[in-house]
């Protein structure tokens, strides 16, 4: 038993250890953000080489069968082109064909159904206790991340970017909040949805810092091509700092402009935005404590620049037609005082 | 003649051409649109249901190619979101429903009664009726898309997006109801398919005589028999959480909305095998023609058509491997969903050693078959990495599924249905396809095919979610798409050519005569096209090849086609035994009627009004449906059914 699974953690390794010494490869595949040719996590690795592993398979069978037809039709090929001339007979020999290849065939399919169990139990729980739990609901059309904490001063809500220390295992609950949506982050985790009505666990690791991009996977209305959730993850101290950050209440605002704009917030966009230390705080759109910290807005449809943040605020339908964010009739200066406003929480 | 005659020992007898004429008066329809309307030929409702299919295969085809526009470029907007959800939900539930199953049931109404040697199917009323829903169906779910309100939630349309909170346009109700409406057409098109090959074959066809393509439309059709009432339970359930308020699929009232994907996947999956084991076994009946031998390994086939199906009742939750089910109950569909291509395989080598062991004439046709089984093979291995569990959560809803179900729905359901055509145009119609404009045809197709769906393969391992109206530059799938969408147009354009071929053919095509293709069945036997009654008299079948007997030898036994039971005493064919196919009965068949157009019409009303709410509409129909139901089922004395007539 310990050697086949010693076969198998072999096997796991040595299909991508071998494609990443292909260097062009290598850099080929880093052109490609939501590609699952590749991972970065210890539940990412098995299911890469598997993938990979089944690939190979597949190849190969269509190689085989394509070749052995194209080869029969033409070593086979009747000279004549009137069917009539050509006589009927039943030549003997066939069966052997579907002893060889049915056989062939269920060893195959076998050996991978082994396969995928094995990785299957592999990749079932986290290798050590999560470090962190995470609960994030999915929401026509961005994501909610809640952390969670046994310290309640330090449970704090954020959207579509989802910070992790690099290296640990994180749990996460997924919750839906309105229709079906399915999480994914192809680098390190495969998909699954967030369902209203009940809360599903997964776990995933990435084992070095960076950006994994994962768009919604399951059809959840207008703006589903709009839903991307960011894992961002961190250096552990780096981490903590970020959550420690984002407890923080925003700041107050600097100038007149920056007034100004927190007033229009507060009475344009309050009921549906929260911003800890205003009066701002709806909840059933994105959190912004602390939005300049985020990459993207609208759950990555835009780069979070101010000229992104005006166009947005001014004209959310144009954007991304048929979101839940109504088009406030702002006057261009007031579009201008509260982007310079959400330009301070950072 | 008072009283009927169904006891007597009918007259073995050869046809002379004054009983010709009397056969012809018998079964031939009326000319015009009495006979249009009236019709319960089976071959007429065949060509119908194909010609019907193939528009629905053009409209699914125009919508597709609006969509590639739209995807040929990321961040374009030629359509807005809503628009394209209507149209890929459109697509996919007119290629699935509206094409697929229709397509093959059109072949196989036309064939059936033809390969069994019989003259009509068991109950053709209940054939014509089946006709008429399907075009009314279709109608009704395209009056929707019409005005603006065609489904938008995928051909599978998930709760609670399709639920009233979510989705509060008339689209759902359509949808719903529309597929309520054509589930009945299916369920009697099934019946009607199994209790044709149970009890209407010729003397002497043994269940081991069937045809491959029978076995693929009996399991199927017994599939659909069991499964269609799953997905009809599911729309109704849901039209009436839209209506009035009922919880079945409410969260926030206890509802599940998992409750719905399991109906809809246990109905699902095994129709994707229903739109397939048809197909499948027109490959096996007719490729074999053109390497000039039987198939290897008859037996093996039309057990794994069967297997297939009965394994194809528990693979429904790998659609659902996300939903977040307990892993050990995931791992046992993953591993039924692996070993499910075990029979599928026996068919692919059994293909493969036809040819290795044939000597194979290169047709238009035999190029659509033979071309199936490596289409059939790449859409096989792409199912099976599916199968897998945890390569399926990273598979799932990109587009490596996307690549995967067409190279099962076109390879295996359009390239044969193709071939098909190819193969059987000239029993339909009398003449032959162009074969150069044929071998055209093919390769524009199968050219057009792989450059659009063989890189989108790699679309989907490249992370492309599915069913999105547009996507973001940078993501390494922007000159994938543009491959993709060029191939689709070179793959309609193939269509095309078909069509061209079609036209033409029809006026300037060949001649054909009884057998073209020197092929061994029984519907090569007659005229081409086949007179109303089909055969003169019912032959008797003696193998499974009654046209290859004296060639290849296999037993003295030889078919007797054309000394037989000479059944003219009004429409009449035998009725024989289940297994065995020996002689048991004569059934009388019904006449040419006006009931199934009448009661289609009656349900149509019935559907609208509940659509509309106009109650006392769907009271009118309601009492219409049931009135033409009394006036087809009437008992008639010609039929038999009244008390004289069996007591001479």
């Amino acid at each position: 038993m310990r050697r086949i699974e010693r076969l198998f953690r072999t096997l796991y390794f040595a299909v991508p250890a071998v494609l990443w010494s292909v260097t062009p490869l290598q850099c080929a595949l880093a052109d490609f953000p939501v590609s699952y040719l590749h991972g970065n996590g210890s539940k990412a690795y098995p299911v890469v080489s598997l993938t990979w592993g089944l690939l190979a398979i597949s190849f190969i069978v269509i190689v085989i069968v394509g070749a052995l037809l194209t080869w029969g039709i033409i070593a086979k090929r009747a000279r004549a082109r009137d069917i009539a001339a050509t006589p009927v007979g039943r030549s003997g020999g066939g069966t052997q064909w579907l002893i060889w290849g049915t056989g062939i065939s269920t060893v195959a399919l076998f050996g991978s159904l082994v396969w995928t169990v094995a990785v299957l139990a592999d990749i079932n729980g986290p290798p050590s206790k999560p470090t962190v739990t995470i609960e994030i609901t999915g929401q026509q059309w961005w994501w909610r991340a809640r952390y969670l904490s046994d310290d309640v001063s330090r449970i704090v809500t954020t959207a579509n970017e989802i910070h992790i220390p690099a290296g640990q295992p994180v749990r996460i609950k997924l919750i839906g909040a309105d229709v079906i949506h399915s999480f994914w982050v192809p680098a390190l985790t495969g998909k699954t949805d967030t369902i209203p009505g009940q809360t599903n666990t997964m776990w995933l690791e990435a084992d070095k810092p960076g950006i994994y991009r994962g768009p919604c996977t399951e059809y959840c209305g207008a703006q589903h091509a709009h839903m991307t959730a960011f894992v961002v993850a961190d250096p552990p101290d780096v981490f903590k700092a970020w959550w420690d950050g984002q407890i923080a209440p925003a700041s107050a605002p600097a100038d007149e402009q920056e007034a100004r704009g927190q007033v229009g917030f507060v009475f344009h966009c309050g009921a549906c935005h929260t911003v800890r230390g205003t009066e701002a705080g709806g909840t059933v759109a994105p959190e912004l404590t602390h939005l300049m910290t985020r990459k993207t807005i609208a759950a990555g449809t835009l780069d979070n620049i101010p000229s992104n943040l005006a166009g947005w605020i001014a004209n959310p339908q144009g954007v991304k037609p048929g979101t839940n964010m109504p088009a406030p009739g702002l006057s261009g200066q007031e579009v201008a005082d509260i982007t310079a406003y959400l330009e301070t929480l950072r | 003649m008072t009283t009927l005659d169904i006891e007597r020992r009918p007259e073995i007898a050869k046809v002379s051409e004054a009983e010709r004429a009397r056969l012809l008066k018998i079964w031939e329809t009326r000319p015009g649109l009495a006979g249009f309307l009236s019709t319960v030929d089976h071959k007429e409702i065949g060509l119908r249901y194909i010609v019907t299919a193939f528009i629905f295969l053009i409209l699914g085809g125009a919508e597709a190619l609006v969509m590639r526009v739209q995807l040929a470029r990321p961040e374009q907007s030629l359509l807005t979101p809503e628009q394209y959800n209507q149209l890929f939900s459109m697509h996919g539930m007119t290629m699935i429903f509206l094409y697929a199953l229709p397509v093959l049931s059109g072949f196989s109404n036309y064939l059936w009664p033809l390969l069994l040697g019989a003259r009509d199917m068991a109950f053709p009323r209940l054939n014509a009726f089946s006709y008429w829903i399907y075009v009314a169906a279709g109608i009704f779910m395209y009056a929707g898309f019409s005005i603006g309100a065609g489904p938008n939630d995928g051909w599978f349309n998930y709760v609670p997006y399709a639920s009233r909170q979510f989705n509060p346009g008339m689209n759902m109700d359509f949808y719903a109801l529309g597929m309520i409406f054509l589930g009945i057409s299916t369920s009697v098109g099934a019946a009607n398919f199994i209790v044709t090959v149970l009890r209407t074959r010729a003397p002497g066809m043994s269940i081991n005589r069937l045809p491959i393509l029978i076995w693929g439309t009996l399991t199927a059709s017994a599939a659909n028999i069991l499964v269609v009432p799953a997905v009809s339970l599911a729309f109704f359930l849901l039209w009436m959480d839209r209506q009035f308020g009922t919880h079945f699929f409410d969260v926030a009232n206890g509802g599940q909305p998992l409750l719905w994907q399991h109906l809809f996947w246990i109905f699902g999956h095994p129709w994707v095998y229903a739109i397939v084991l048809p197909a499948m076994g027109m490959v096996s009946d007719g490729l074999p023609v053109f390497c000039r031998r039987p198939i290897v390994g008859y037996t093996p086939v039309a057990l794994s058509t069967v297997a297939t199906m009965v394994l194809g009742f528990g693979v429904w939750v790998h659609h659902m491997f996300a939903t977040g089910m307990p892993n050990l109950a995931l791992s046992f569909f993953s591993g039924a969903s692996i070993v499910i291509a075990v029979p599928s395989a026996v068919a692919v080598f059994a293909w493969l050693a036809t040819i290795w062991s044939g000597r194979p004439v290169i047709t238009t046709a035999f190029l659509f078959f033979a071309s199936m089984v490596a289409l059939f093979v790449i859409g096989g291995v792409s199912g099976f990495m599916t199968g897998s569990l945890p390569v399926d959560w990273q598979l799932t809803d990109t587009y490596f599924v996307v690549a995967h179900l067409h190279y099962v729905l076109i390879g295996i359901n359009v390239f044969p249905v193709v071939g098909a055509l190819y193969f059987w145009f000239p029993k339909f119609t009398g003449r032959m396809l162009d074969e150069r404009l044929g071998q055209l045809n093919f390769w524009t197709m199968f050219v057009g095919f792989n450059v659009a769906f063989l890189p989108m393969h790699l679309t989907g391992l490249w992370g492309m979610p599915r069913r999105v109206y547009t996507y973001p530059e940078g993501m390494g799938w922007d000159w994938l798409n543009l491959i993709t969408s060029a191939g689709s147009f070179l793959f309609a354009l193939g269509v095309l050519l078909l069509i061209v071929n079609i036209a033409v053919s029809l006026r300037r095509g060949k001649f054909a005569g009884a057998n073209p293709w020197d092929a061994p069945t029984l519907e090569w036997a007659v005229p081409s096209p086949p007179p109303p009654y089909n055969f003169d008299v019912i032959p008797h079948v003696a193998s499974r090849h009654p046209l290859w007997e004296d060639r290849l030898e296999e037993s003295e036994a030889r078919t007797s086609l054309t000394e037989g039971y000479l059944l003219d005493h009004g429409r009449e064919t035998i009725g024989t035994t289940p297994m065995d196919g020996d002689i048991d009965l004569i059934l009388k068949m019904p006449e040419d009627s006006y009931a199934p157009f009448a009661l289609t019409v009656a349900v149509a009303a019935f559907f609208v009004a509940l659509l509309l709410h106009w109650w006392w509409l769907a009271a009118a129909g309601g009492l219409l449906t049931v009135g033409a139901i009394m006036v087809w089922l009437w008992p008639e004395h010609d039929l038999g059914q009244t008390a004289d007539a069996g007591h001479d």
